[in-house]
């Protein structure tokens, strides 16, 4: 209870109304008194951004905007550390979360279904269960797989076999499983999908963590990485080193390797120039906005993402309809932290609009993305992102960069990240 | 009916404006921005500064000692793996206000969300 009466003198402060409000008291009791009459902001998603968006829409409103929350999956699973589940050393129950703090802490609504439709003249969502009307929108339906060249991966028979265990949950496990039982000098290949794509370094945090297992139960065997790319995305001089260090003669890098055709029986990848066959065949296939935001038309960057104005993350083609997490386009790096930075420019965006008042005009905020290279060492990337009012974007502020190396101490701290941001999205 | 339900806040900054018994409005803009950009250090160091542990816990800390250890982190006095980064982006003035900002900001034990009940429909 102390948070929210802080969260309250605070939310007061940053309208600039406080001192008003402690003289003329009558005041106060405008937003209380219309609680019964509150606006309603849905928001379709429960993964960082959505959840971030819901619980700051309620600290910095308040309590005064009603907020819902329409997530199918009954819990919380990360991304963030999954890699290490295919590692073996966290299981995938390590980050699988109850949402029960969230809404019990703040007072959200929580509907556990899945949207149908979205009439935004009417401002009516359609779930499988009933309708339900808004004042707001904000879509946080993280990614979409595009299998417009891999037909033959849509089904869930193929993605058992080939699994792509980029959202977090069974294939994550069943990747693991199929790592363990890789034949003694076997291979395990993966591809992955021209950049923009979810977690930039996740690809390649994901070999090391292959090869981590490997190293331990089956040191013989081998890892072709099949990269679209034509060249490592992100914090390449370290994943470089760490692949020649500690992972020497395991890692096999192949750039400008997009697939061109797939035999799933055979787990049998053809690229452009050459035929992988693989014990263990992991496809990270191209990645759009979630399905909800291509239902509502706002995918208009090449047909794959939403375009925001970066001070409130409306969408440009649609007012009233805010997009937050990795179906913005926004030349970042789509990681859990930027997700919940630009869900609170839009939860206090919205705030600010429903109070008269304009949105922080200059955003700024952080972003911190740590790698595990092994079951306890970490290197990272890190940035202060500025608003750029000439060119309209979040430009990276000077100061950002990688780690020198990986190490153990910033093992510990990329924990500690997770534990933190768990509880501030979670809680 | 939605502005009508906010106007009431709307029409105090007008008149906290007009009366100057508060700040004016560009400081509840640079309020906003201070809130938001407060909230982006969460992710390591829990909401409002309360962190789990591990980090640092930022709320009701000593706006001087914030101040100190943000420009010794920018200088590399105080040596550092990642605040440096952080700490090199920002302006004084951001700095400054951040200091204040989470020294404002009450101490609570923060809490870790519950594991899944995944035998829960």
């Amino acid at each position: 209870m102390t948070a929210t009466r802080l969260n309250r003198r605070e939310f007061i402060k940053w309208t600039a109304a406080a001192s008003a409000l402690a003289s003329i008291g009558g005041c106060a009791q405008a937003l209380i008194q219309s609680s019964g009459n509150q606006p309603r902001v849905v928001v379709i998603g429960g993964g960082y951004a959505g959840s971030a968006v819901a619980k700051y829409l309620r600290i910095w409103s308040n309590a005064g905007i009603e907020t819902v929350v329409i997530e199918p999956n009954p819990y919380f699973i990360s991304c963030p550390l999954s890699n290490l589940v295919l590692g073996g050393s966290k299981q995938i129950e390590d980050l699988s979360f109850s949402y029960d703090a969230l809404k019990r802490n703040h007072g959200i609504s929580w509907v556990k279904d899945t949207v149908i439709a979205v009439d935004a003249s009417s401002k009516k969502i359609r779930t499988a269960r009933g309708e339900l009307r808004y004042d707001k929108l904000v879509l946080a339906p993280g990614i979409d797989f595009i299998y417009d060249d891999l037909p033959m991966l849509q089904s869930e028979e193929a993605q058992q076999q080939v699994p792509h265990a980029w959202k977090a949950g069974p294939q994550t496990v069943n990747l693991h499983q199929q790592l363990v039982a890789i034949p003694e000098g076997g291979v395990f290949a993966i591809s992955i999908p021209k950049a923009p794509y979810r977690c930039p370094p996740g690809p390649y945090e994901r070999v090391c963590q292959a090869a981590f297992y490997l190293k331990q139960h089956n040191p013989t065997a081998k890892i072709i990485v099949l990269d679209a790319n034509p060249d490592i995305v992100s914090k390449k001089g370290l994943f470089l080193k760490v692949w020649s260090e500690m992972y020497a003669g395991m890692v096999d890098y192949r750039p400008n390797s997009s697939i061109v055709d797939l035999d799933v029986a055979q787990k049998q990848v053809t690229t452009e120039f050459e035929r992988v066959s693989a014990d263990v065949l992991n496809v990270i296939p191209p990645q759009r906005a979630g399905k909800i935001a291509q239902t509502l038309g706002v995918v208009n960057v090449d047909q794959r993402w939403c375009e925001v104005d970066f001070r409130t993350y409306e969408s440009s083609v649609l007012p009233g309809v805010h997009i937050v997490g990795d179906s913005v386009s926004a030349g970042l790096p789509k990681s859990a932290h930027m997700a919940t930075s630009q869900a609170r420019v839009c939860a206090s965006a919205i705030v600010a609009s429903f109070s008269g008042i304009d949105p922080d005009p200059l955003p700024v905020f952080a972003n911190t993305c740590y790698s595990f290279v092994s079951d306890t060492m970490a290197m990272h990337v890190a940035h202060v992102y500025r608003y750029d009012t000439v060119k309209k974007i979040m430009l990276p502020a000077d100061g950002g960069g990688v780690s020198d190396a990986p190490s153990a101490q910033e093992g510990s701290y990329a924990y500690d990240w997770a534990r933190n941001i768990w509880s501030d999205v979670l809680t | 009916m939605i502005k009508a339900h906010y106007i009431g806040l709307a029409g105090l900054l007008s008149l906290t404006l007009s009366t100057g018994v508060c700040a004016d409005e560009s400081y509840a803009r640079l309020s906003i921005h201070t809130h938001v950009l407060a909230s982006s250090c969460a992710a390591c160091h829990g909401t409002n500064g309360n962190s789990v542990g591990g980090t640092p816990v930022l709320a009701g800390l000593n706006a001087e000692h914030f101040i100190n250890q943000m420009q010794a982190f920018k200088s590399g006095e105080r040596p550092s793996t990642v605040m440096h980064r952080h700490a090199k982006g920002l302006t004084q003035e951001e700095i400054t206000e951040l200091a204040e900002h989470f020294s404002r900001q009450l101490r609570h034990t923060a809490e870790l969300p519950s594991p899944a009940d995944s035998d829960k429909p």
